[in-house]
Formats: structure tokens, C-alpha cells, sequence
């Protein structure tokens, strides 16, 4: 983890309430997709935790669902502004985990930190599927961007108007896998943990205090002991937990 | 140069910051961002004699310049910081720590203190007398005078080490508990823990966090501990630990000059895990400004006159 201060390179709308946010910075300490930053914001106490969606040596991709003060306030930013960041924070996806025939399942606000592991396992010569599920199609992103990737991209969305109608478990109960990961709602965990035949790692949310491990704010029960959504997680493996 | 040694209780600090308990952990997380030996000391995550989860999450909710917690002292129980957290605190920090303890009954906290004590790293124990009195009924230790007392003496009767007592401010009479603790033997006061507060989510109209209530910390709670450490340390001879909404080197003055001995450092912990640090190498400067050459000629300065 690393403290810094991120420019702003670019800050723009993706849907009505999605935007997506390039910040220019330190990115040494990344370890791992799936990992997060939190990011200090004029006139609120704790810091906002959004996930990783891509990085290289210089720059940070998040993308971020407006749902609160906190979020509506980031979305008026603009560019060339400077952020106060905690960056490289959390235990991110286990790559050396996946498979060769690897899906990759995200809900909504959960689809951005697929990108980066995407692209990671295509680089590692791995076969990926995406499977996007959002619930009607003005809501769709990155879906040409996975494309471009070169991933086999699935889009389900709950009115049909768009791919698959229903849900991502509509479209993963007739792929074939040999392990999957997902980030998105907990309903939609439920349903993928009922239909998954493989070992996987499913990608946790939690109200946070700190977000580097010391506060015990969003710590949960796993098998194998309590463990802190943002130090110890947020990615957790299918084997560890509970229910 | 100026002077920010300071003594508690009979142990000599480097300076008065303290990073207060639930908010650094055991030490080690912020060990890996910088060198905690700058530090006047820290007090360790509440420490029961049983392990315990906590309450259910959410436990974190954000107001307007501080935070609600209901973490519910998760930690991994007295044996387990002794086996395993202190040793790995000890590769760290060679300072005396503060040992935090709580209980939910007064053999507890005796039981409790009694292991911690013959800790060599231990310099202090802090008690913390907030957590509900299961033989009381519920009601905190922290709410009555004659509780409080009860606690202060069953630790002192246990322990060799200097004993400060950590005070709720949900309280009608902060003063006449201290005095109570003070009387009962207390080597030093710490005050004050969180406020009890609560947010409601207009979404769901549901509070936000799952334990309905938590404890309110961060910088709006500041004037209430500086007026609470000021009518405490006027009523009381011995040391005040200062706490509540500390997030700078003014804070910290304010705090002294309120009456304080050593300063704790909160919420500010979670939203910049180097603020003591940088409280620290504030400290001389923000000291000259104030034309401060000796932190300990501050002490209690607001009373007089």
C-alpha cells in the first residue's frame, strides 16, 4: 500500500450512473487485479473504496456506480484535479489459481475489476469467458472492450432487451469451465454458488472504515477464521466461505 | 529546541502521541508504513479473555467529520495476544505498549489484567470500563461511580503495572466517576471514548448499521473531550489521557492545555494510517509557533486565572 496524490486524467460518464475515472500515479504497489484503492474526497471523513478496473505503470482505471454523496461528489470532478489515495490495497485475485478454460462473472458495478484479470489471464495464454450481467441494456459497459481483449464476452440482462434474458447463471449453466471469478451483488453470488461445478473466487463488498486492516469494520466468518473484507479479502476462495 | 517528553504514570514518553485502541490494531499493519518507534507509546485492539467476533456488519457508518463504529471488540482473546500478537509486536515496536483490556464481568477484567501484566512489553494497562456489565444487568461499567470503583480495585489487585482507567462520556457526571476510580486506587484516567450515536440509511429507512447503534469518533467529537479532559483533570491529581477528535499538532496542545498528560489519536488513524507521524514531526514546529518550549508548562494551562 502506498499513500499518494493521483491527477485526474479523465472523468466521464459510461451510463446514466456509471462513470468511468483514468488517474495518473504511482502504481508500484499493485500487487494483483482485484485489488482497490480509497480515495479521500473534500468534505467527507472516510475514504471511498472502489475497485481496480485496469492499471499499468502510470495510471489507474476505476469505474465507479453514483449511490451516494460520496460517489455524486466524484462524478462532478474533473480533470486535472488531484486526489488523495490509498492505493494497492486488499488480497486481489489468485491468478496462478485460474484454469485454462477460466469464466469470468460480473454483476453490474462488479464487472470493472474483471478487466484487469481478463487481460492478465489472456496474457498467461488461458482461454476466458466474460459473462456480463446487468438488468437491461442502456445499462451495458465494457462489453467492446472485453471484445477487444479477445475474450468470449456472454451479456445477460434481467428484461432480455439485451443477450441472454435473466441472469448470468442462465448463461454460466451451459458453459463449459474449469474455474470461475465473479464480483457483483450478493443475490447473484447465491445463484452462482448453487450452479458452480469448479473451485472459483468470488470478489466481497463491505461498508469499510480503514480499508488496509486495522479497524475490524468489515470483517467476516470464513472456515478458516474471521477475516478482514479489505486486508484479507476482498477476494475470497470458494473453499473458505460461509454461506 | 523544544521539549515534547512527557511522563505517564512513571514512564517517560519521547513525545505524548498515542494511537489509540480499535484503531491500530496490534501495531504491526502500520509498522509496514512507517516506524512506529516514533511513537510516545500505542494502545492495542480491546482485548477480552475470550475471543469475540463482534458484532454483525455493517459496523461502520460515515457523518459529517467522523464515524460511527459497532465493531464490538473483535479480537482474538488474552491467550492469543499473548502467544501470538505480542510476539509479532515485538519485532516491531521496543517501547512499553498500552494494553487495552474490556470485560463483562469483574472476574474478567481481573483474569484479563492479571495475564496482561506480567507482560514484559506491557507498560500500562488501560481498561476500557464501556462494554456492558452482564452481572449489572447490562449497564455499563463506565455509568456509576461504585462500578467503576468495583473494577479499578479488582485490577489493581491483580496488577503491578500503572492502571488507567479508559472513561464513557455517555454519562450524566464524568467528574464524580473519575473521582470514584481515583479514590479506588487509578493510577491515570483516559477519556473519552466514543459517543453513542446512530445514522439512518433514507434508502431503506433502517439504521446503517446492523447494531442499530455504535460509538461516534472522528474530529466532531473534539470539544467534547477537551471539555471533558478539562473538568476531569481539574478534579483529579492524577494523569489525564486526552482523546476524542485529535487529528493534528493544534489538537494536540489544545488537548494539554485542557489538562492532558499524553494525547490519543483515534478515527484519524483509519483515514490516514501515517497522522501520528506526521503529528509528530508537526509537533516542534507548531510548538514554536505557539511560543512552547516545554510541552509539560502547557499542561492544564487553561484553568488558570
Amino acid at each position: 500500500m502506498n499513500r499518494g496524490i493521483y491527477k485526474i486524467i479523465s472523468n466521464k460518464p459510461l451510463t446514466k450512473d456509471i462513470y468511468e475515472m483514468k488517474l495518473e500515479g504511482e502504481t508500484s504497489h499493485i500487487t494483483a487485479p482485484g485489488q482497490f484503492i480509497n480515495i479521500l474526497l473534500d468534505g467527507f471523513y472516510l475514504r471511498r473504496p472502489i475497485s481496480i478496473c485496469d492499471y499499468d505503470d502510470k495510471t489507474i482505471t476505476i469505474i465507479y456506480k453514483v449511490v451516494g454523496h460520496g460517489t455524486e461528489a466524484m462524478a462532478k470532478l474533473s480533470e486535472g484535479e488531484n486526489l488523495d489515495i490509498l492505493c494497492g490495497l486488499g488480497n486481489g485475485f489468485d491468478t496462478a489459481k485460474c484454469g485454462k478454460k477460466t469464466v469470468l462473472i460480473g454483476g453490474g458495478v462488479g464487472v470493472p475489476p474483471m478487466y484487469n484479470l481478463c487481460k492478465k489471464l489472456m496474457a498467461g495464454g488461458a482461454d476466458v469467458s466474460i459473462i456480463l450481467g446487468f438488468n437491461t441494456e442502456s445499462e451495458i459497459f465494457y462489453k467492446e472492450e472485453f471484445e477487444a481483449l479477445g475474450a468470449k464476452v456472454y451479456v445477460s440482462t434481467v428484461d432480455g432487451s439485451f443477450g441472454t434474458k435473466g441472469f448470468v447463471t442462465d448463461v454460466l449453466k451451459d458453459l463449459e469451465y474449469d474455474y470461475f471469478c465473479t464480483c457483483g451483488p450478493m443475490p447473484m453470488f447465491r445463484a452462482i454458488e448453487k450452479i458452480a461445478v469448479t473451485s472459483g473466487q468470488y470478489s466481497f463488498e463491505e461498508r469499510m472504515g480503514c480499508g488496509f486492516g486495522a479497524c475490524m469494520g468489515c470483517s467476516c466468518k470464513t472456515k478458516y477464521g474471521y477475516k478482514r473484507i479489505c486486508r484479507d479479502g476482498p477476494v475470497l476462495e470458494r473453499e473458505e466461505i460461509i454461506w | 529546541m523544544v521539549n515534547t517528553k512527557v511522563n505517564l504514570c512513571g514512564i517517560e514518553m519521547d513525545n505524548p502521541i498515542i494511537p489509540a485502541s480499535g484503531t491500530f490494531g496490534f501495531g504491526y499493519e502500520f509498522a509496514e508504513l512507517y516506524d512506529i518507534n516514533c511513537l510516545g507509546t500505542f494502545s492495542f485492539k480491546g482485548t477480552t479473555k475470550d475471543p469475540r467476533f463482534g458484532n454483525s456488519t455493517p459496523r461502520i457508518a460515515e457523518c459529517d467529520s467522523g464515524m460511527i463504529n459497532a465493531v464490538g471488540l473483535q479480537n482474538p482473546g488474552v491467550e492469543k495476544v499473548i502467544a501470538e500478537e505480542l510476539p509479532k509486536l515485538k519485532a516491531c515496536f521496543l517501547k512499553p505498549v498500552m494494553a487495552n483490556i474490556s470485560g463483562f464481568s469483574l472476574e474478567e477484567y481481573a483474569y484479563t489484567c492479571e495475564k496482561i501484566d506480567k507482560e514484559e512489553q506491557v507498560g500500562w494497562l488501560e481498561v476500557n470500563i464501556s462494554c456492558p456489565n452482564v452481572h449489572g444487568g447490562g449497564m455499563s461499567f463506565g455509568t456509576s461511580p461504585e462500578a467503576a470503583a468495583e473494577v479499578t480495585k479488582v485490577v489493581k489487585a491483580v496488577t503491578t503495572k500503572p492502571v488507567i482507567i479508559k472513561l464513557s462520556p455517555n454519562v450524566t457526571d464524568i467528574v464524580s466517576i473519575a473521582k470514584a476510580c481515583e479514590e479506588a486506587g487509578a493510577d491515570g484516567i483516559s477519556l473519552i471514548n466514543t459517543l453513542l450515536g446512530m445514522r439512518i440509511d433514507l434508502k431503506t429507512g433502517k439504521p446503517v448499521i446492523a447494531n442499530k447503534m455504535g460509538g461516534f469518533s472522528g474530529a466532531a467529537i473534539k470539544p467534547v473531550g477537551i471539555r471533558m479532559v478539562y473538568q476531569v483533570s481539574s478534579a483529579v491529581k492524577i494523569p489525564v489521557v486526552g482523546m476524542g477528535g485529535v487529528s493534528n499538532a493544534e489538537d494536540v496542545i489544545e488537548y494539554m492545555m485542557a489538562g492532558a498528560t499524553a494525547v490519543e489519536v483515534g478515527a484519524a488513524n483509519l483515514v490516514n494510517p501515517y497522522v501520528c507521524k506526521e503529528i509528530i514531526d508537526d509537533l516542534p514546529a507548531v510548538m514554536a509557533k505557539y511560543g512552547i518550549k516545554n510541552l509539560n508548562d502547557i499542561k492544564g494551562c487553561a484553568h488558570n486565572g
